[in-house]
């Protein structure tokens, strides 16, 4: 089990019972899911983006493992080999302990399960100021698709009046 | 209405994008009965998934292919060569809808580039005045923004960056782009909110997409008898050597024999060539339509890439329609550049979770984590340059791998030309330049990404021996075959190529029930 507190303001925060997380993995161990959980904030670190959407990376994984013993093998193998101390290990050395496998097919495992999950996650959408699906507030026509204001307007001939504007 | 499977009047076309469905609503309106064969499920505006991923799993053709060659697709994407939908209305379902005609000298490559070495270039057997007529209607029917009276898009934030850096650097022709975008309501359909999910299949249907126009519009004919989920593996011929049925898988996976008085093959260029190929016979040993070797070579996807400009203020760029926005001043044929043929520079921008997949250089760590830190201040730019066909990029059956139903999957190879690195490396350079003009943080360029604009491996040419159809898409060797998709393209162009599939087919469809009405065909 991995466990964790969420960020104040954290957009799960609103649902979520109470700050504490705790995330019960199937396939991987405890030692494994810390390791994996911190070579997904090696590869991509934002340092302000909090643990609990890294935990996701760790979910998704630990879920895939369950499902396919393959997944698991390449996991616990590729993990194993990242030594039981990578979780505690400054960033130098976890870049480095990464570089050293950066061409095995755990490692391309590794950062394609990373990205995919860790971008989804509505930690990522709040973290990154990105707001995704609008078509339910009515697309960003009337939301700001056109409030840069630090450049100037496009000429109407190049371009066209927004519905509703004029 | 349902057609009976050993019903040899009817006309089978095999997909329903925006050659096949097109052609489907072209042919039922006249009254002639078409089976239209779609391998994927149907989807509404309902259904469009919102999530990118789950978008992206509901929309797209994931059955295995493999790849080969010196561009970078084979080893950045090495399972994904090509970006194709499988789900009807096809590739219209996902595209982003620019819709620019290609330009008089694109259609005429062999004559505008001379000789090159190592190419395979020809001219288009159709004059630019009789496509420029198919374009205009074509553009009625879509309902293209600058076009007949229609507004063009408003300019949205990421809009504002690419006309402010390319008036910077001097270029003149820039706008909104020529887009099948309502921008007011017209067609039954309503107008753009700008919601920055055009990829994912448009919720509001103010994309022109071939699911929810010419598709229901054929069904409204009584005429159209469409298969979803209905694969076909293979087209027969009589002892005639005209074509005489389609097998198919079902939405069961049970085979189907739907008899034929004429196919249309309009599968993307991958599988409509891997179709001719699968239906070799005793007659045709190299597969249909093959008899000059032609088919599935030629392979074009245009040269494609990413350049992100990120700056000190926010653009979010994810706000608003997601390709309106282009650069023409380059869309030229300046041999002094350094290469033959144009290249148009167009908007883009990616959702969050796409961008680190397919939008980035490969990365990870410190460098590739600032990078997205900078997501709300990043504008972006999509290059869309001329390729030059060549014999050898093309389209085979693998011969180790193969599909749920035991038939080879299509072999992507591509190995780039001289010419397509020096105008890839120009039309960067170009993108970079105007970021860097108005004061960019920093320029990225991306990878090349799996190519979503697939053609010409099944071309056509003025001579039998340089291509597999004429000018009418009609197959050299068999008179009843018709190619209906962006395979038949006898060269690629810079153009974003749905407007000049849609115009063929339109013009396709007009032929076609002329040699009907002849009994010619």
């Amino acid at each position: 089990m991995l466990t964790g507190l969420l960020a104040a303001g954290s957009p799960l925060a609103s649902f979520a019972p109470s700050r504490a997380w705790a995330l019960d993995l199937i396939a991987l161990t405890t030692q494994e899911g810390a390791t994996l959980l911190a070579a997904a904030r090696t590869i991509a670190p934002h340092d302000k983006l909090e643990d609990a959407a890294y935990a996701l990376v760790v979910h998704s994984v630990d879920a895939l493992s369950a499902k396919d013993a393959s997944v698991r093998k390449q996991y616990q193998e590729g993990l194993g080999r990242l030594g039981a101390n990578f979780a505690l290990a400054g960033e130098q050395a976890r870049v480095e302990a990464l570089t050293a496998v950066e061409s095995s097919a755990f490692f391309q495992a590794l950062r394609t399960n990373t990205l995919q999950v860790l971008y989804a996650t509505p930690m990522a959408y709040a973290h990154f100021g990105y707001e995704g699906e609008a078509f339910s507030k009515g697309g960003y026509l009337l939301r700001g698709f056109n409030d840069l204001r630090w450049l100037p307007e496009v000429p109407q001939a190049d371009s066209g009046p927004a519905p509703g504007s004029a | 209405m349902r057609i009976d499977s050993n019903d040899d009047g009817a006309v089978v076309i095999i997909g329903s994008g925006a050659g096949g469905g097109t052609l489907a609503h072209e042919l039922t309106r006249r009254g002639t009965k078409v089976v239209l064969l779609e391998a994927g499920q149907r989807q509404s505006l309902a259904s469009f998934s919102q999530v990118p991923g789950e978008a992206f799993g509901q929309l797209t053709w994931l059955d295995p292919r493999t790849q080969s060659g010196t561009w970078g697709v084979a080893k950045d994407f090495p399972g994904l060569p090509v970006w194709t939908c499988k789900t009807v209305g096809g590739t219209t379902v996902h595209w982003t809808a620019a819709t620019p005609r290609f330009r008089p000298w694109e259609i005429r490559a062999r004559t505008t580039y001379g000789s090159v070495a190592g190419t395979s270039l020809i001219d288009w057997p159709i004059a630019y005045e009789e496509l420029k007529s198919y374009y205009q209607l074509a553009e009625r029917r879509l309902g293209v923004t600058r076009r007949n009276g229609n507004p063009g898009m408003p300019a949205s934030n990421n809009f504002k960056v690419m006309y402010a850096a390319a008036k910077k650097v001097g270029y003149k022709r820039v706008h909104t782009n020529y887009m099948a975008i309502n921008t007011r309501p017209r067609d039954e359909r309503g107008f753009c909110i700008q919601q920055g999910f055009c990829a994912q299949g448009c919720k509001t249907g103010a994309k022109w997409s071939t699911l929810y126009t010419e598709i229901p519009r054929a069904e409204a004919t009584g005429k159209l008898d469409l298969r979803i989920q209905c694969m076909a593996t293979r087209i027969e011929h009589g002892a005639d050597g005209r074509v005489s049925a389609v097998i198919y898988r079902d939405s069961k996976g049970v085979e189907q024999r739907q008899k034929a008085r004429i196919v249309c093959v309009a599968g993307n260029s991958i599988e409509t060539a891997r179709l001719l190929l699968l239906s070799e016979s005793a007659r045709f040993p190299h597969g249909l339509a093959n008899s000059a070797g032609q088919v599935g070579r030629n392979y074009c996807h245009h040269i494609s890439g990413f350049v992100w400009g990120t700056f000190e203020q926010p653009v979010k760029f994810w706000r608003g329609a997601v390709l309106a926005g282009t650069v023409e001043d380059e869309t030229v044929n300046e041999p002094k550049r350094g290469f033959v043929g144009g290249y148009h520079l167009e908007l883009i921008s990616l959702d969050l979770p796409t961008l680190p997949l397919v939008g980035l250089p490969y990365g990870w760590g410190r460098d590739f984590a600032a990078i997205m830190e900078d997501y709300r201040n990043m504008a972006g730019m999509f290059i869309c340059g001329e390729d030059l066909g060549r014999a050898d990029n093309r389209i085979t059956l693998d011969p180790k791998i193969k599909d749920a139903y035991g038939s080879p999957v299509a072999h992507v190879h591509v190995d780039e030309h001289d010419n397509d690195k020096a105008l890839r490396k120009h039309a960067q350079d170009s993108a970079a330049k105007m970021y860097q003009s108005i004061g960019a943080k920093r320029v990225i360029r991306s990878l090349t990404p799996p190519a979503t604009h697939n053609m010409c491996t099944a071309r056509m040419s003025a001579n039998p021996g340089d291509g597999v159809t004429n000018a009418w898409g009609q197959a050299h060797d068999i008179n009843n075959l018709f190619i209906s998709d962006g395979s038949a393209f006898s060269s690629p162009g810079s153009a974003n190529p749905t407007l000049t599939i849609v115009a063929l087919a339109l013009r396709q469809g007009e032929y076609i029930s002329r040699q009907m009405a002849a009994k010619a065909i």
